[in-house]
C-alpha cells in the first residue's frame, strides 16, 4: 500500500532510501541537504531495516566509504550539496573507473566557491560533462517534484546495478527544502548477505570462497589495457544512451515556441506556459528527466519547426549548450537564467520569451 | 621449534615439506625492489590469514604507493583505494560486512600525509579493522621524495640537503598519535630486517587480526622497512642505517596493547 505524506524533498528522498532497501548511507552535513542524514538518524534505519547510516569526517571520506561498500556489492548512497560534491569528485571518478554501482545526490546551491546556500542549477556541467578526471559519465536524474525525489531513489539504484555505474540525482535547494504531498513507495527488503554474494559475488569483494579472488580497482598500468577498459566503458555508455534517455513534453503538440528546463526551472516554466497562453502565445516545455543521457532526439524533433527555443536555467547558461547541439542551427536558441540563488519569476521568464519572439 | 620435531634426516628425505609458501600469496614476481621489506610483510599477513582460517572472509584494501598493486600478490579479495583513503574504504566494507576481516595496507605518505584525516577518524571511531602501516621514511613509488616520516637531516629528492624541520616540520609519529585514541585497542611498531623481528612482526599482525575477531576496535601495526633504492644504499647498508637511525627516532615495541 502506497502511503501519502506531506514531506520535504530531502526527507522524502531519505525515506525512499530506507524503503528501497539501501544497505548504507555515508554523508557529511551541508546546507541545503542536511535533512537527509538528520531524517535517517531519527528513523533509526539500523533498527527498521538494518541499514547503516554513518556521519563521516568529510565528504571525501564519505564517498570513499561508498566506494568500499559498493565494491563489496552492497546498495549504498551519499548525498551532499555543490561544494561537497566538488570534494567527492575524485572518489566519483574512481567509482566510475572501477565500475561500481551507487547513488550520489547533489542538492545544488549557488557557487562558485562557498557561494550561497540558496537553490541553483550551476552544477549542470559538473554532473553531466564529467567533473572528475578521465572519460566517464554519470547517469543524471533531475527531479522537479518531491514525488520524484522519492521515486528516483529506487530508479537510481536499479540503473546503478543494471549498468554497474554511479548514478546522480541532481536536485536543487528548492526541491530539497519544499514540502509537497508524496506517495511513498512500498518497502523493498534489503538483500541478505547470501543474496548479495549470489547476485554480485562474481565481481564484488564478498570474500574469496570457491572462486578466484575479486579485485576492485581503477588502475591499469599498461596503456593498451587501459584503452580497452575505456572502450568497454564507452560501449556501456552508448547502451545507456540507447535505452535510458527520458524526458517529459508539456503542451508541445501545438507549441510555436519551446522552453527547455529541468528541476525547479521546469516548474516555473509550466506557469510561464499558462501565462503565455492566456496572452495567445503558444508556448510549450521540454523537461529533460535524464540530463545524461540527454534527450537530444526529443529536442531535435522540434528543431526548425518552432520559432525558437529558450533554455531556462538557474545558472549562467550551461544546458543551453546541449540544446544548441540538439537544435543544430535549425532554430534560434537563447538562454535565460538567474544566478547566485535567485529564482526567476514566471513573469520575468515570459518577458524574456516575448523579447526573444520580437527578434524572430 | 621445527628442529625439535623434525630430525635432519627427515628434512633430507624426499617428500618432507619443511617450508611452504602460503597459498594466499599469488605466483609470479613481486614488483618490489630486491632488498625491500614489503614482500616479507605481504607474506606475514597472508600466513596469518591462512593460519587463522579466515581467507574466505578477508578483504584487503591496497593504497597508492609502492604497494598499489598489493592485490596482485595477496590472494584474497581486495580493493584499491584512492591515495590516503584506504581507512575510509575499509570502513565502508566493514560497516556493510561486519563479520568479514578487513585490513588496509598503507605506506607513510598514504597513511600519514594525504590520508591523515581518514587515518585519525577511522581510529577515533574505533573501526574494527586492521591497519598495516609500512614506514620507510620516503616516497618510494614516485622516486624518493620526502615523506611525513623522513628523518631530520635525511636526504631525499625534495629535501636534497637533508630535511630542514624549520621548512618541512618534523617527522610524524602518527602511531603514537592514534594510540592516544580510545578507539584504538592495539598500536605497535615492528621491523622486518632481521629474522627474530620478522617473527615478532608476525605475532603482532596475528594479534591485530585476533582483536578484529574479538571486536576490540582498531589495531595499527607499524612496520619499519628499509627502502634501499630510495635511500640510495645497498640492501645491507640500508638495514644498518634503519637500525642506527630509523629505530632511534621510531623505537620498536608496543605503544598500546
Amino acid at each position: 500500500m502506497e502511503e501519502l505524506k506531506l514531506m520535504k524533498g530531502n526527507e522524502a528522498l531519505a525515506e525512499a532510501a530506507i524503503r528501497a532497501g539501501a544497505d548504507a548511507y555515508f554523508g557529511y552535513p551541508i546546507t541545503p541537504q542536511s535533512e537527509v542524514i538528520e531524517y535517517l538518524m531519527v528513523q533509526r534505519p539500523e533498527k527498521r531495516t538494518g541499514m547503516v547510516v554513518l556521519q563521516a569526517e568529510s565528504e571525501v571520506a564519505a564517498i570513499n566509504m561508498v566506494y568500499g561498500a559498493a565494491g563489496a556489492g552492497k546498495k549504498v548512497m551519499t548525498s551532499s550539496s555543490s561544494p561537497g560534491i566538488s570534494l567527492k569528485l575524485e572518489g566519483i571518478s574512481y567509482i566510475a573507473g572501477a565500475e561500481l554501482p551507487c547513488l550520489i545526490v547533489n542538492v545544488m546551491r549557488g557557487g562558485p566557491g562557498l557561494g550561497t546556500i540558496q537553490p541553483s542549477q550551476a552544477d549542470y556541467f559538473q554532473a553531466v560533462k564529467g567533473g572528475g578526471h578521465g572519460d566517464y559519465r554519470l547517469i543524471v536524474l533531475a527531479p522537479s517534484t518531491v514525488q520524484e525525489m522519492a521515486d528516483f531513489v529506487d530508479r537510481g539504484f536499479e540503473l546503478a546495478f543494471k549498468y554497474r555505474t554511479p548514478v546522480m540525482i541532481l536536485a536543487d535547494g528548492a526541491i530539497g527544502q519544499m514540502m509537497e504531498k508524496v506517495y511513498l513507495p512500498d518497502p523493498k527488503p534489503r538483500l541478505t548477505d547470501e543474496e548479495v554474494i549470489e547476485k554480485h559475488g562474481s565481481w564484488a569483494t564478498t570474500g574469496r570462497s570457491g572462486r578466484k579472488q575479486n579485485i576492485i580497482t581503477s588502475l591499469n598500468l599498461k596503456s593498451e589495457v587501459q584503452e580497452h577498459h575505456n572502450q568497454d566503458l564507452q560501449a556501456k555508455y552508448k547502451e545507456i544512451e540507447a535505452h535510458e534517455t527520458d524526458h517529459e513534453e508539456i503542451q508541445c503538440e501545438d507549441a510555436e515556441y519551446l522552453m527547455v528546463a529541468f528541476g525547479t526551472s521546469a516548474r516555473i516554466c509550466q506557469k510561464v506556459i499558462q501565462l503565455g497562453r492566456e496572452k495567445g502565445l503558444k508556448l510549450g516545455l521540454i523537461r529533460p528527466i535524464t540530463l545524461w543521457p540527454y534527450p537530444t532526439k526529443a529536442i531535435e524533433k522540434y528543431a526548425g519547426k518552432v520559432k525558437g527555443f529558450m533554455s531556462v536555467e538557474m545558472n549562467a547558461g550551461q544546458m543551453v549548450e546541449d540544446v544548441r547541439l540538439a537544435v543544430n542551427g535549425k532554430s534560434p536558441v537563447v538562454h535565460f537564467g538567474r544566478m547566485g540563488g535567485m529564482i526567476a519569476t514566471p513573469g520575468e521568464v515570459l518577458n524574456a520569451v516575448e523579447n526573444h519572439l520580437k527578434t524572430l | 621449534m621445527i628442529a625439535d620435531v623434525i630430525t635432519p634426516e627427515e628434512i633430507i628425505k624426499t617428500g618432507t615439506i619443511v617450508f611452504k609458501k602460503t597459498e594466499n600469496i599469488n605466483e609470479g614476481a613481486l614488483s618490489y625492489c630486491p632488498g625491500c621489506g614489503h614482500g616479507v610483510v605481504h607474506r606475514l599477513i597472508m600466513e596469518v590469514v591462512e593460519e587463522m582460517g579466515i581467507t574466505a572472509d578477508t578483504i584487503g584494501v591496497a593504497p597508492v604507493g609502492c604497494s598499489v598493486l598489493a592485490y596482485e600478490f595477496m590472494n584474497v579479495d581486495m580493493q584499491q583505494a584512492a591515495h590516503g583513503r584506504a581507512p575510509a574504504v575499509a570502513t565502508g566494507i566493514k560497516r556493510v560486512f561486519p563479520n568479514k576481516f578487513v585490513f588496509t595496507y598503507q605506506g607513510d605518505g598514504d597513511l600519514a600525509a594525504i590520508g591523515t584525516a581518514e587515518t585519525i577518524h577511522a581510529c577515533n571511531r574505533g573501526e574494527n579493522i586492521v591497519i598495516i602501516f609500512i614506514n620507510n621514511g620516503i616516497y618510494g613509488m614516485t622516486g624518493g621524495q620526502m615523506a611525513p616520516t623522513t628523518l631530520e637531516g635525511m636526504k631525499s629528492s625534495t629535501s636534497p640537503y637533508g630535511r630542514d624541520v624549520h621548512n618541512a616540520g618534523y617527522p610524524l609519529k602518527i602511531t603514537e598519535m592514534v594510540a592516544m585514541l580510545p578507539g584504538v585497542c592495539y598500536a605497535t611498531r615492528q621491523a622486518v630486517h632481521k629474522p627474530t623481528l620478522v617473527n615478532k612482526t608476525k605475532r603482532a599482525i596475528q594479534k591485530a587480526f585476533e582483536n578484529q575477531r574479538d571486536n576490540k576496535g582498531t589495531s595499527i601495526v607499524e612496520v619499519l622497512s628499509n627502502c634501499n633504492s630510495g635511500w640510495k644504499m645497498t640492501p645491507e647498508q640500508s638495514n644498518i642505517w634503519l637500525e642506527e637511525n630509523m629505530m632511534t627516532y621510531f623505537p620498536l615495541g608496543d605503544i598500546k596493547k
